[in-house]
């Protein structure tokens, strides 16, 4: 009832704003046809004159707004590059986009209909049209070789001392592995996915996996200063690891493996100095669309020193020994693999 | 061909003579199915476009007041939605899953249904043949067929809202594995199969409207009328539809393998999954395949949808300024510069997933290679107006509005274009904001200058100016205040296609904004419903238009009787003489023209 109601009213309200409308277009046969025009012409003109004020204006206003809002300063090296190339960008489009726009609303006021001048016939010119392809031409041939450069230095193979973890989506949540003592990390094939025991499907006939360590809440825990290189992967559909501090992002494909690598500069503790925010957090948001939980799909890293990470890894126990030999994990540390577990892991599979 | 027409005018002749002849009950009736529903005459079925793609834009437009709604107020309630969506929004609060098809069926509609079928399906069929000084299109009965696909694939699209399960809901863009299995998402099950099958009718009804419209502008202009003479419109017209031959088969192709994967168990896109607590056993396929022959159309339909306004917009600029356009050949030039290089960028869109750095590197330059172009036309348009005498009548001022959004959307381009700034900008709101406003707002803005200055010929009446007015200012600042923040959200990273930020520490400072961007959209959505009412009030109610040519304009469509008839000129067609863009002095007085006017002695004519 009160939709139809609601509905009603609208239509009642347009049924009136078109009579008011409409009154005025016969007022204008009556006053004269031309005198409204030039009336009408000249309110416009003004009109749009305000428009492009109240628009510097809502601009300006805007800026103040947000700045206060926007990301901190980049906690990568990557992400400072970034952060250089968007200010360039910045820069040379905004400097475009007011020229432009000044132009666009200045002759809009300047030549309004006005019977003293009659339009110039302008039909082409030929310098004027090579300016601009040239000016355009070369300034993107300048945002491309800035891009190009920095483009290249993110795509380049990750340096050798990098540490390596792997980030794997799933509806919908992120799952971290990390390759243990051994720093490499075992194969794994989706066909011995379970989710009682063996989350990324773990051959556990490679030894490389026995160390492996995972941590199904999502949370990463790196090196600052140290690069870092993610192998992603996912067991559905396609995510993608989204870490919009470190200015980074990449897809997460089933069936294919993709790597990104950046080095972390600001540990987290910093991080919270910085921003003032006691509960600041790095966040891996899910950045394509992957079903109804995509908006939840969320993990955290933690960029720490290598001494708080190193007694971190020390707490962690290895997926192998917490899934098959929970009475043995529970008091060794993270590289036990004793014969009896390993018999076991071959009888499961 | 010819004959063809001939013939087709005959008809038109007997048609009319017996129509004031007898008026027979029965004669009337069928007279009315053939006149206004199967209607081959291409004005009919332009407008049968047009209200087709109005209901669609009000459908597609609610949609994205209710996904607003639940951005902007998370923690509201609001039984309206209820209301509309029953249980999809139980208790006033909408469901994620739903969320979700509301944003997939926002973009394929407002993309698709409204800016590809609505806007060029409006515009070519009416005013190619009327511009061109054709009786009607090469194949009227392909035309009417064209229509009636589109029609078909608007009721399957339309009835997918309404199953169990939903409408398909992994974004317009589809991407499997998410729409390719059923235990990803609601929306992969019935309600992907009915998206499938719309839009595959969808790309066949493009396809007969494509071939038709560039077989016409090819084969039937009037004597005279070189390819040179044609208005800029026509050309704009053309190259869309070359780029829907070209591009629209190649996302069919993409389709058809989807459903092949989704019914017939092949694995063209899917490989190593394991999802509903088991393993699939697709192996070998790749999901990015898809994204290459999905984009390798989803970028030229960029164009597809941005082309139409450009030449309505370069129209309207040179009629109303009462100034020929400037660079009438660069701006053919640069619309077959966009054409050629629009197939070369496609994989702009997929830099984040892991494709070779240095094919990236290729289409970065190519991407940003498309700017000269564009710029070509912006600056030619700026010059277009500058000592012009501008008249501020509504499709000028949309005009106006279609150049500022088309230079502030088309420079965030430049941010997404360079794949190093797009590995952050991604996904996040950087790139709603920018696509809204450069293929979104900028398209409607040509697209209402269309309606607005077409109207008279279409329906021989004027619609409202006010109301125009009023639609105009609403519907700029609005686009603005609702798009412009966007950018900013999105380089703080914040991702598109969230249903709720509460639980983010780095994006749940936007909460305000949200709300605020919220109330824009519900005002703007009421603004378009204006111009709804304006629109069908005005065929019945709107002032007479009583002179043949009322906006003063050079082009062929207003030398036709003020309301043409089926065969659009009563007797000969025009024949033309000069180029479109004579606003000069005609020597009598008047400040421009028409093509039909002989060149005088010692007049160099273009």
């Amino acid at each position: 009832m009160s939709g139809f109601l609601t509905i009603t009213l609208i239509a009642l309200v347009f049924i009136i704003i078109y009579q008011i409308a409409k009154a005025s277009e016969y007022a204008a046969i009556l006053r004269g046809k031309e005198k409204v025009e030039r009336q009408t012409n000249r309110t416009i003109a003004w009109l749009m004159v305000a428009v492009f004020v109240f628009g510097v204006w809502g601009i300006w206003e805007c800026h103040e707004y947000m700045m206060p809002k926007m990301l901190p300063v980049s906690a990568s090296d990557h992400g400072v590059k970034y952060d250089d190339m968007l200010k360039v960008t910045l820069i040379l489009t905004g400097i475009v986009f007011f020229i432009t726009q000044t132009l666009l609303f200045w002759f809009t006021f300047r030549y309004q209909a006005s019977e003293k001048r009659t339009s110039y016939y302008f039909p082409h010119n030929n310098k004027l049209e090579l300016l601009w392809t040239t000016v355009p031409a070369i300034t993107m041939a300048v945002l491309v070789a800035i891009g190009l450069r920095a483009w290249s230095s993110m795509t380049a193979p990750a340096p050798e001392n990098s540490q390596v973890v792997e980030i794997v989506g799933k509806q919908f949540n992120w799952i971290i592995r990390y390759p243990g003592k051994d720093k490499v990390l075992g194969k794994r094939d989706f066909r011995n996915i379970n989710d009682a025991n063996n989350v990324l499907g773990l051959d556990w006939n490679d030894k490389a996996n026995h160390d492996d360590i995972i941590a199904e809440n999502g949370e990463m825990h790196l090196i600052v200063n140290k690069p870092v290189k993610l192998i992603i992967g996912s067991r559905d559909v396609i995510h993608d690891v989204g870490l919009a501090h470190f200015r980074m992002k990449m897809d997460a494909v089933p069936g294919i493996v993709t790597t990104m690598w950046f080095t972390p500069t600001i540990t987290t503790a910093e991080m919270k100095k910085i921003t003032g925010n006691p509960n600041f957090v790095y966040e891996i948001s899910c950045d394509q669309m992957c079903g109804k939980g995509h908006y939840s799909m969320r993990g955290t890293v933690i960029v720490e020193t290598e001494i708080q990470h190193k007694a971190w890894l020390m707490m962690q126990k290895s997926y192998y020994a917490s899934m098959n030999a929970p009475v043995d994990a529970a008091t060794q540390g993270t590289d036990t693999t004793s014969k009896a577990t390993t018999s076991k892991a071959i009888t499961m599979n | 061909m010819a004959n063809q027409v001939i013939l087709e005018s005959a008809n038109v002749g007997h048609g009319t003579i017996d129509h004031h002849g007898h008026d027979g009950h029965d004669h009337h009736e069928q007279h009315f199915i053939s006149k206004y529903i199967f209607s081959q005459d291409h004005k009919i079925i332009a407008k049968q476009f047009l209200i087709t793609g109005i209901i669609w834009a009000i459908i597609g437009a609610l949609f994205s007041v209710f996904f607003r709604l639940q951005l902007g107020f998370p923690d509201h309630t609001f039984p309206i939605m209820e209301t509309f969506l029953g249980d999809w929004a139980k208790g006033g609060k909408l469901s994620p899953e739903f969320y979700y098809a509301l944003v997939t069926m926002h973009g394929t509609i407002l993309i698709f249904f409204v800016l590809t079928a609505g806007l060029t399906g409006t515009f070519a069929n009416f005013l190619i043949p009327l511009q061109l000084g054709a009786r009607d299109m090469a194949s009227p009965f392909m035309n009417m067929l064209s229509y009636w696909f589109f029609f078909l694939a608007s009721i399957i699209m339309f009835s997918s809202l309404f199953i169990q399960t939903g409408p398909a809901s992994g974004g317009w863009t589809a991407y499997p594995p998410l729409s390719a299995i059923r235990e990803a998402s609601l929306g992969s099950g019935l309600g992907m199969d009915l998206w499938l099958i719309a839009m595959a009718l969808f790309v066949v009804s493009s396809l007969l409207g494509g071939l038709n419209y560039i077989s016409t502008i090819l084969n039937m202009r009037t004597k005279g009328m070189s390819m040179t003479r044609m208005p800029l419109t026509i050309w704009a017209l053309f190259f869309t539809a070359v780029i829907g031959v070209l591009s629209f088969p190649v996302l069919l192709s993409g389709f058809v393998l989807l459903i092949f994967d989704r019914n017939f168990g092949t694995s063209f896109y899917l490989s190593e999954i394991f999802i509903g607590g088991k393993a699939l056993p697709h192996i070998g396929g790749s999901a990015i395949l898809y994204q290459h022959l999905f984009w390798f159309l989803g970028h030229p339909e960029v164009y597809i949808i941005m082309l139409p306004g450009m030449g309505i917009a370069s129209e309207m600029l040179s009629n109303h300024s009462r100034k020929p356009i400037f660079g009438y050949t660069a701006m053919i030039i640069s619309l077959i510069g966009i054409t050629f290089l629009s197939f070369l960028v496609w994989a702009h869109h997929m830099f984040v997933t892991g494709m070779s750095p240095f094919l990236g590197s290729i289409f970065v330059l190519m991407t940003l290679l498309i700017a000269v172009p564009s710029s070509v036309k912006t600056f030619n348009w700026l010059t277009t107006i500058w000592r012009g005498n501008l008249r501020f009548t509504v499709p000028m001022v949309f005009a106006l509005g279609f150049v500022s959004m088309f230079i502030s959307g088309g420079l965030t381009g430049i941010f997404l274009g360079n794949s190093a700034l797009d590995i952050h900008l991604h996904d996040t709101y950087f790139v709603i904001a920018h696509f809204h406003m450069v293929m979104g707002v900028s398209s409607f803005l040509g697209m209402f200058a269309g309606i607005y200055h077409w109207f008279p010929k279409m329906f021989g009446r004027f619609m409202n100016n006010t109301l125009g007015y009023i639609h105009f200012f609403l519907t700029f600042v609005g686009a603005y205040v609702i798009f412009w923040p966007m950018h900013y959200e999105g380089i703080a990273g914040m991702p598109r296609r969230y249903y709720d930020y509460s639980a983010w520490e780095s994006f749940k400072q936007f909460d305000g904004l949200n709300a605020f961007i919220s109330i824009a959209v519900i005002v703007v959505f009421f603004a378009q419903l204006l111009f709804v009412f304006n629109f069908f009030i005005s065929i019945f109610r709107g002032r007479k238009v009583n002179e043949l040519n009322p906006w003063g304009s050079t082009t062929l469509e207003w030398t036709t009787p003020i309301v043409p008839g089926h065969g659009n000129w009563e007797g000969e067609i025009p024949e033309v003489h000069r180029w479109p863009y004579d606003y000069k002095d005609d020597g009598n007085g008047k400040d421009f023209i028409p093509q039909t006017v002989p060149a005088r002695p010692g007049e160099e004519v273009h």
